[in-house]
């Protein structure tokens, strides 16, 4: 078994990425990694229903200034590309709240009268649901920037394992922090027009990355035939099919993973695996050179 | 005394633009209503974060005593009481106009910012 990382992304929100990312997690048993980087409304954890042993803050480092050695030279504030350092009048003020923590100002500040001190972001929580290794984030209530959370999730990522990513939906930074380095993106969609519509731009965010990637379609037997068509012309594979189906919904909504209450799909989602693991093979260039 | 009015345009009969940190232009004059300065602040207002901030360093770093705008939010109204810059607010119509309420004395001095931050 080769370790790999394959995020599970989408355009619109609540097509069914948990429902996805936590049942592949599932039928890969001890072999996998689970991490929630929907870090402002994780929700993995309400389907995998994991044992947390263990849980830990995370801050961003901000800078804090000692107004006595600061010689007023303004290098701080020009490196700053969010404003949250700046030197006005005869005084630096910070603003933590905005500070991305990339620790710039420190480093150039001449007089070295900057140190870091800590922003609390959220907290990383870690366990076990059965067989499954489980890592999600939750934000702090208040706290607005959610990409420096999802990067200490990723810290996370056990590189002997197949971690498996729930991204949030949209295609703003937190999804490109989640998805960045993996092996291959999921996308979830609906055959809608706002399934459509969604998965259009966040293809377009993600197609830049290179990282190869393939549709499950879910509720596949409602709606048009208009996902179908764009995916065909994108040339890019339709993984799977779930249908809008009672029983799933049913389980779903007494948090019940999807493969318990519909046995039957054990095998498509192993199927899935297999499917995602060749396509990445054929994605490597180093091995396409060897087959020459 | 130097003053800053955000505005629309460059000249004295331009309309007031009500967004500090996103105005279009900040308009520098002084009491007399001779414009010293017309700052383009069209790199501010497509600034992703800090816009205000920003704007509140344009207005210092001239060492302008009085800002007339629109809306001031808490970061940038917290940079200009740093720098000391008195801060009107809800002020519409013409540059012009707003420095004759100014020299009338009929405007009062904000104590506190009158908008949200924006995330």
């Amino acid at each position: 078994m080769t370790p790999m990382i394959i995020s599970v992304a989408s355009g619109k929100g609540g097509t069914g990425k948990t429902t996805v990312a936590t049942s592949l997690a599932w039928v890969l048993g001890s072999t996998a990694q689970l991490l929630d980087c929907d870090v402002e409304e994780p929700n993995c954890h309400v389907l995998m229903k994991p044992v947390l042993q263990e849980s830990q803050p995370v801050a961003v480092p901000v800078p804090v200034v000692d107004a006595n050695k600061c010689s007023l030279c303004g290098k701080c504030g020009e490196i700053c590309r969010f404003s949250s350092i700046v030197v006005i009048g005869n005084q630096v003020l910070t603003f933590p709240e905005m500070c991305h923590g990339c620790g710039g100002c420190t480093l150039l500040c001449p007089e070295n009268a900057i140190t870091e001190g800590g922003r609390e972001l959220g907290v990383i929580e870690t366990g076990f649901a059965g067989p499954v290794e489980f890592v999600h984030g939750r934000l702090r209530v208040g706290e607005a920037m959610s990409p420096p959370l999802i990067r200490a999730v990723k810290h996370r990522i056990n590189r002997h394992k197949i971690a498996i990513l729930d991204a949030p939906p949209g295609a703003s930074c937190p999804v490109i922090q989640t998805i960045t380095g993996s092996d291959f993106i999921v996308m979830v969609t609906e055959p809608t027009p706002f399934g459509l519509h969604d998965l259009k731009i966040a293809v377009g965010a993600i197609e830049d990355l290179g990282i190869p990637l393939g549709v499950i379609l879910n509720r596949s037997d409602i709606g048009d035939g208009e996902v179908h068509g764009f995916c065909s012309q994108k040339g890019i594979p339709l993984l799977a099919e779930i249908p809008h189906e009672r029983r799933i919904a049913e389980g779903y909504a007494r948090g019940n993973l999807l493969v318990d209450s519909t046995p039957q799909y054990v095998d498509t989602f192993l199927e899935l695996f297999v499917t995602i693991r060749d396509l990445i093979n054929g994605n490597r260039p180093h091995l396409e050179e060897t087959k020459s | 005394m130097k003053i800053a009015v955000t505005s629309m345009g460059t000249e004295i009969h331009s309309q007031v633009d009500p967004r500090f940190g996103r105005a279009r232009y900040i308009v520098i004059l002084d009491e007399n209503g001779t414009v010293l300065e017309a700052v383009d602040n069209s790199r501010n207002s497509n600034a992703l974060k800090g816009a205000g901030i920003q704007a509140a360093k344009v207005v210092a770093d001239r060492k302008v005593e009085v800002l007339v705008t629109g809306h001031c939010g808490p970061n940038a109204f917290r940079a200009l009481q740093a720098a000391g810059v008195k801060v009107v607010v809800e002020q519409s119509g013409t540059v012009k106009d707003v420095l004759d309420r100014l020299n009338r004395n009929g405007v009062a001095f904000a104590d506190q910012p009158n908008a949200e931050a924006h995330w």
